[in-house]
């Protein structure tokens, strides 16, 4: 944590892009808040938390206020994941 | 709930609901105990620690608060500060 | 296994689909969002700063209300948090931090650096500032104070730098020219190149 600053700058991917407007479209929509999407980043257990990368805890906090809110079901998601 | 003028010295309060149980709070770890003073009242904002849950959250006062940095870290230097925004329920006189 | 611990590009991909088709996001409305996020930046604040420094008015407007200030210069802010602005000073240099995640005003600025996202950003803004912005070859002047700003709230704050001296003869857009995105966070200072 208290380590050197890496200053370059390092282009978004189109996942980050994705995932980022995700976040805005489900906050338009009244579905998530930010308050939201910070909980569910700090509930990654530290492991996790460390070996993702930052887009990669928003879609799993997204995902996890999803499911929780019952926006989309484990069952649908399994479904969709296995269409992939 | 007490509004704080600007000047007014005030403590953050020295609460780990981390302990307790599930929460979401916006004051840092840091600055738990400390003493500040209030620079202004930023406007009214609803509970980030209600929001998190989707539950309903009241509006609460937010203020700015500055701190010394020496009085936060040991080799924090004089006349250096911390500006920080905390909410009204986190705050108590000092 | 924990379906949250699906890798992340799976997720996306099974998200969207279901989210399609509950109505709940399209494809166009991500590609909407996407295209007006791009079109924030660090120029949009550059304009800001040039204008504060030639218009005391608008100095004082960004001052006192960061949001009405954006507005006036063009820049869409409905629906986005409270800008705060903070003004460098000959005995106060401001430095922004996010350290609970990374809250950056993205309304006038885009999308935040890399490295403000960092973890040790975030940890050593508050600790060590001096030490911090030494990293970006920025040492202060003797007597000048650092105040870290830690964006905890709804607020998003960004710095107004001070006019670098040399500059006194140009126009808005060369002043714009020379404020760069690290300058509006506070880890370097503008300088009359």
């Amino acid at each position: 944590m208290c380590e050197p600053v890496d200053t370059e700058p390092h282009a978004l991917t189109d996942f980050d892009r994705e995932v980022d407007a995700l976040r805005q479209v489900l906050s338009l929509k009244g579905l998530m808040t930010v308050d939201e999407l910070r909980r569910g980043i700090e509930a990654i257990p530290e492991d996790a938390y460390h070996q993702l990368s930052y887009y990669r805890r928003w879609i799993r906090s997204i995902t996890d206020t999803l499911l929780r809110k019952g926006v989309v079901t484990e069952a649908e998601l399994r479904t969709g994941l296995e269409r992939g | 709930m007490m509004a704080f003028g600007p000047g007014a010295s005030v403590r953050v309060k020295d609460d780990w609901p981390e302990t307790r149980g599930p929460c979401h709070i916006r004051t840092p770890h840091y600055l738990r105990g400390m003493r500040g003073q209030v620079v202004r009242r930023l406007g009214e904002f609803a509970n980030p620690e209600d929001l998190a849950f989707g539950r309903p959250a009241q509006r609460r006062a937010l203020y700015h608060v500055a701190f010394e940095q020496p009085g936060v870290w040991h080799d924090g230097r004089a006349g250096d500060a911390l500006l920080v925004e905390i909410f009204e329920h986190w705050l108590e006189p000092a | 296994m924990n379906i949250l611990e699906t890798d992340g590009e799976k997720l996306l991909i099974a998200l969207r689909g279901l989210l399609a088709e509950k109505g709940i996001a399209s494809s166009a409305e991500l590609a909407e969002r996407i295209a007006i996020t791009d079109r924030a930046s660090p120029g949009q604040g550059a304009r800001m700063v040039a204008r504060a420094w030639v218009d005391p008015d608008f100095r004082a407007l960004m001052l006192e209300d960061g949001t009405r200030a954006a507005e006036a210069m063009g820049i869409p802010m409905r629906g986005a948090p409270p800008l705060g602005v903070l003004e460098n000073t000959p005995d106060t240099h401001n430095l922004v931090v996010c350290t609970l995640c990374s809250c950056y005003p993205r309304a006038v600025l885009g999308y935040p650096p890399f490295w403000y996202k960092s973890a040790a950003y975030r940890a050593r803004g508050v600790r060590d500032p001096r030490g911090l912005i030494a990293e970006w070859g920025t040492v202060l002047p003797d007597g000048v104070h650092i105040q870290v700003v830690d964006s905890t709230a709804d607020f998003r704050w960004m710095v107004l730098p001070m006019r670098p001296a040399g500059t006194a003869a140009w126009n808005e857009e060369r002043l714009a020219s020379i404020v760069r995105e690290g300058d509006m966070i506070g880890v370097t200072v503008p300088a009359a190149i």
